[in-house]
């Protein structure tokens, strides 16, 4: 019963990790997409220091039980234990000192990259986009030719009529050009404001290739900063069960060179 | 709480471990009912201060008269009604029966009073069109809310207290009921009496004009 | 102590007896029979979750007549099957991992252990059974009101779960009796604690001191200390819930919301205050799951591998640390909720720091396998499969607690895989070999060796197949709480979540093994002796079952350390707890 429990653990082991390591089958990826944005390779750097380093305690502890349970298996009858050369001491001493310099080293390196995300404002030649979220959609409005964007009511929001965010422009003037969309369209390599709000539930924004993820949460302003660095077409997805239509709520990302942007923002100014 | 359960008297007789804190099961149980509504109040409080902190337009219409006065008097009463919780508990374990049947009627009489006051309090508010859910005033409507589910969440205390003290006093004097009973519900009357100072100040003396 | 609860006479009427008893050992068993119910009631609901999220359109014969509106022409809707999530997860978390290793078997055997003829209050006891019984009901009734059960998880996150009926199916009646049901939940709980805290202080017989309890008392003793405090900090917040669903408060509602085209009247509120209320109870609440699990089978490994476990006094100074912690880490649940970015910092550092604790654990476990002479039974198999899921689910932790890796991996498969694994798997091991070891004690006959070695050989090797591609997912962004996945990105991934559900079904239907397993040595299993695992600790030294007051009478007095295995004693290579003889240390 021994050996099978050793073997049985040591290859669900190796099998667990080879799939981490190889991770391509068939056209099926079961790893991050490739990264799309300026601050991301820094986050699947410390993705993959924790990685290295948790890959190594699973692997090893993994094995070690599994090998301690081999062992178990064949010894006599009236057998005498024995004891760990050392005995707890070792244990104890090894975990403070190998997991606190692993985690350690983790919240030192981990929180720099946290803080020059999310607790750095944005450059202040960022581009102002403002998102809405409400059940089961993303909207998303430019600040139009005045630069500025109209205030929101929301007694004023309609679907119906497309007044998704609740401009007023008859009162508003503001309001008037603010270009209203339902994808997201970004001009490459140049920082993008986002101010996150929501009409009704909490819903969230994430796009896997940017490597951001923010919850939206009604009631508030969130913002959030970004620069994308490839253009292309991503997903945008709502990771906040926000109620029935949870699953398909999502918008699309469109990255543009500045020149198409540029001529993408002036047909949207002109068609509204 | 209940009643055969807490017969347990100190002393093990030989048979048991000594208790770590060396008190009878009964007074160790209410202790941890103590912090663990303790716990309870804080996580109300923190809710309130939570929304306050976050409400530009936080109504503060309390009056030194009636609101304060009154207040003061309750603070007053409930003060007291510690007092003669004491007296109960001295009288009950130098074992003069009638003296502590009396104190602890006294502690009753005073909690009763203290909600009646509560009630009128409650009473006044509600006739100025204050709800949980509304503010006559304008401001935020959290004001109602706060001020009712947290002296609400007291005066329920203060209820179930006075009526367990009235079980306990009649309870203790037909022999039911002995001194480390009274002693328990001594630790909740005064724990009760501690969270009226708190709310005290966070809810009346905060919202003075 | 004279103990007026202890002299009451044991009853003889069969409702007395059996329902509403006052017996520690009834009680006992009746959580741990109404935790297989509502675990099979989640597992069955894990069944239609996964047929639906590997194959959306497929028709499951019969589900239409349990839910017209739920499931047309038996077909899943995408709310009914968020709503099955929600009572599974509920019914889990709750009514499975709660009830079992900690009030169950702590019922059962901590007055047992610490050598009392009962709790210390009995009668509180039997309330606190049936007030989670109430508790149960209350949330199956959810199945049946008009709009069917809550879709908003275990989490039940504000404005979601708190606006009402506008917010979606189930959103009415049936979030209003999910938010009771646990109110009513966290009442019986502390209550439950109360109990085992004073017994364990003021119960204990002659020469059972504190060093002497075993790590299973100590476990439960610690999870009382926390359920205390964390069920304390829910009730209130459930309260508030009802609150602001009924009551037309605004706790955790803000204003200006239009949620089905009608602009709502509340203003004000605070969602992100329901997540710290919420988060302060759940994170506790997860150790509350696995701690009796820990110390369960730290009870149980000495038994097979006949000797003590290394330090022991270490390990119970990690099981009290790691309760400590759980104070300080619930804001790892809220990275990416727009709470002040900067409170991400301060959570991060504590929750890395449990894994300290954690990892000594678990290195305590494996250096006591090594060298040991191990005795190959069903419960010493799920004791070693426990330390290994324990494992791969605490290594993803390292990932979820940096804010910076969260931010992607946040709410994506990674995460149910990190939490099944940790609480659910992890924490059921601890059930299972709780009850191979346990059962000839509770029913006094042996379970089947045989089938029990099938069963586990299913279960260890299923969970591995069915938790660990959900990291895979999870790596490459699939979202979780999803009914089906419809778009581009995640369409290529929906092979795996086949090959998931089909080892869930096979995993799942192991589990009948056990059932049949458990039914048939209740009444064929061969007698099982006082003793019949040559264990120390003293449950072992009364009758099996045990008489209604425990030990027939006599008051043990305890002379031994608990786990004296390995040793020349007059009884073979162990001396138990009650044995007056002088042993010599090793
Ligand atoms: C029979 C084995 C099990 C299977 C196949 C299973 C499967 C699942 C699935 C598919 C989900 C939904 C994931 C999502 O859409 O986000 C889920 C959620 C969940 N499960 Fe399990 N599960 C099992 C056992 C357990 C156990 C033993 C627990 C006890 C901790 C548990 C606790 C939960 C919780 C708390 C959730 C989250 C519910 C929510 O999002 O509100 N599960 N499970
Ligand atoms: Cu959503
Ligand atoms: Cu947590």
């Amino acid at each position: 019963m021994g050996k099978a429990f050793g073997v049985v653990l040591i290859i669900i082991t190796l099998v667990s990790t080879a799939v981490f390591i190889f991770h391509d089958f068939h056209g099926i990826s079961l790893w991050l997409p490739v990264d799309a944005s300026a601050h991301g390779h820094r986050v699947d750097h410390q993705l993959m220091e924790t990685m290295y380093g948790s890959g190594l305690l699973f692997v090893l502890s993994q094995i070690m039980l599994g090998l301690f349970v081999w062992q178990a298996s064949d010894r006599p009858e009236g057998w005498k234990y024995k004891i760990f050369p050392g005995g707890a001491k070792p244990m104890v001493i090894s975990a403070i000192l190998l997991v606190g310099i692993e985690i350690l080293t983790l919240s030192f390196v981990g929180s720099k990259v946290w803080a020059d995300i999310y607790l750095t404002p944005a450059a202040p030649e960022a581009l102002p986009i403002d998102v809405q979220a409400g059940q089961f959609a993303f909207y998303f409005r430019y600040a139009g030719a005045d630069g500025k964007f109209g205030a929101l009511h929301a007694e004023k929001i309609d679907e119906g009529s497309g007044n998704f965010f609740g401009l007023d422009p008859r009162n508003d003037v503001a309001a008037r050009d603010d270009v209203v969309v339902a994808s997201l369209v970004i001009p490459v390599n140049r920082p993008i404001l986002l101010t996150l709000h929501s009409k009704d539930v909490i819903h969230s924004f994430y796009v896997r290739e940017l490597r951001i993820h923010q919850d939206i949460v009604p009631g508030l302003m969130i913002p959030l900063h970004f620069t994308a660095t490839q253009t292309g077409r991503f997903e945008i997805v709502c990771t906040q069960l926000c109620g029935l239509g949870h699953y398909q709520m999502k918008a699309y990302l469109e990255v543009k060179t500045q020149e198409e942007f540029d001529k993408w923002l002036k047909d949207q100014e002109a068609a509204q | 709480m209940s009643q055969v359960d807490i017969t347990a008297e100190s002393g093990h007789a030989g048979l048991m471990e000594d208790s770590p804190y060396g008190i009878p099961s009964g007074k160790l149980a209410m202790w941890c009912f103590v912090i663990s509504d303790a716990v309870t109040f804080s996580a109300v409080l923190f809710a309130y201060g939570y929304l306050r902190i976050g409400s530009p337009d936080w109504s503060t219409p309390f009056q030194f008269s009636p609101t304060i006065l009154n207040g003061i008097g309750m603070t007053f009463i409930l003060l007291s009604s510690s007092l003669t919780m004491l007296a109960a508990v001295e009288a009950v374990k130098a074992g003069r029966k009638s003296a502590g049947f009396g104190w602890l009627c006294a502690t009753a009489l005073l909690g009763a009073l203290f909600a009646a006051l509560h009630l009128v309090e409650w009473g006044r508010m509600i006739d100025e069109g204050w709800r949980l859910f509304q503010n006559p005033l304008g401001g935020s409507v959290h004001f109602g809310a706060a001020f009712f589910s947290i002296t609400g969440l007291h005066l329920l205390h203060v209820v179930g207290g006075v009526c367990a003290l009235a079980v306990i006093a009649v309870g203790y004097r037909r022999g039911g009921y002995n001194s480390i009973d009274v002693e328990v519900a001594g630790i909740y009357w005064h724990f009760v009496d501690l969270v009226w100072m708190f709310v005290f100040p966070l809810v009346y003396l905060m919202n003075v004009q | 102590m004279s103990e007026a609860a202890h002299q009451h006479a044991e009853p003889t009427g069969f409702i007395r007896k059996y329902i509403f008893s006052v017996d520690h050992k009834v009680i006992g068993l009746q959580y741990i029979g109404l935790g297989i119910v509502a675990v099979v009631l989640g597992m069955i609901l894990s069944w239609l979750m996964r047929l639906h999220l590997g194959w959306s359109t497929l028709a499951i014969p019969g589900l239409e007549k349990l839910s017209p509106a739920g499931a047309p022409g038996n077909v899943m809707t995408p709310e009914y099957y968020l709503s099955l999530m929600t009572m599974h997860g509920t019914l889990m978390v709750f009514f499975v991992l709660t009830n079992v290793p900690f009030a169950g078997f702590g019922n059962y055997f901590l007055p047992i252990q610490v050598g009392a003829p009962d709790m210390a209050f009995p009668r509180m006891n039997m309330m606190s059974f049936w007030v989670t019984f109430t508790a149960f009901l209350v949330l199956i009734a959810a199945f049946f009101v008009p709009g069917g059960p809550p879709l908003s998880g275990w989490t039940a996150y504000a404005p979601l779960s708190a606006v009402g009926q506008d917010a979606g199916p189930g959103e009415g009646w049936g979030q209003t009796l999910w938010a009771l049901s646990i109110a009513i939940f966290c009442v019986a709980q502390l209550l439950g604690a109360l109990n085992f805290i004073a017994t364990t202080l003021d119960l204990r017989t002659k020469g059972m001191s504190l060093a002497r309890m075993p790590f299973s008392t100590w476990a439960w003793f610690i999870t009382s200390v926390i359920g205390l405090l964390a069920f304390a900090v829910l009730l209130p917040a459930c309260v508030l819930l009802i609150l602001d669903r009924t009551a037309g408060t605004s706790f955790f509602i803000p204003g200006g919301l239009v949620i089905s085209d009608r602009l709502q009247a509340h203003t004000g509120g605070s969602p992100l205050l329901w997540q710290h209320l919420f988060w302060f109870f759940g994170h506790p609440e997860v150790y509350i799951a696995i701690l009796p699990a820990i110390g369960i089978v730290s009870h149980i490994l000495p038994a097979f591998l006949r000797r003590p476990l290394l330090g022991p006094r270490v390990l119970i100074s990690c099981l009290a640390a790691i309760g400590f912690l759980s104070y300080m880490v619930w804001g790892h649940h809220m990275f990416v909720s727009g709470m002040n970015p900067f409170s991400a910092i301060l959570f991060s550092v504590p929750t890395l720091v449990i894994t300290i604790p954690a990892t000594i654990a678990t290195l305590l476990w494996i250096g006591s396998v090594y060298g040991a002479r191990i005795r190959f039974t069903c419960a010493s198999l799920f004791c070693l499969g426990f330390i290994s899921v324990f494992i791969s689910g605490g290594i993803s932790g390292f990932f979820l607690a940096q804010p910076s890796i969260d931010t992607y991996l946040h709410a994506t498969y990674f995460v149910v895989a990190h939490f099944h694994f940790v609480m659910g798997v992890a924490a059921i091991f601890g059930m299972f070999a709780g009850i191979y070891f346990w059962l000839p004690k509770m029913v006094g006959r042996m379970m089947n060796e045989t089938l029990g070695k099938i069963h586990f050989w299913f279960t260890f090797v299923g969970v591995y197949c069915i938790f660990m591609p959900m990291h895979y997912l999870g790596l490459a962004g699939n979202v979780r709480r999803y009914a089906a996945f419809t778009d581009d990105y995640l369409a290529p991934l929906i092979p795996v979540h086949q090959f998931i559900t089909i080892a869930a079904l096979i995993t799942g239907a192991a589990q009948f093994i056990f059932l049949f397993n458990l039914v048939w040595s209740r009444f064929r299993g061969p007698k099982a002796t006082e003793n019949p695992w040559q264990a120390t600790s003293l449950e072992w030294s009364t009758t099996s079952p045990p008489p209604f007051d425990n030990f027939g009478g006599r008051q043990l007095v305890v002379h031994q350390e608990p786990y004296l295995y390995g040793v020349e004693g007059s009884a073979g290579d162990y001396v138990m707890q009650t044995s007056p003889e002088t042993v010599e240390a090793r």
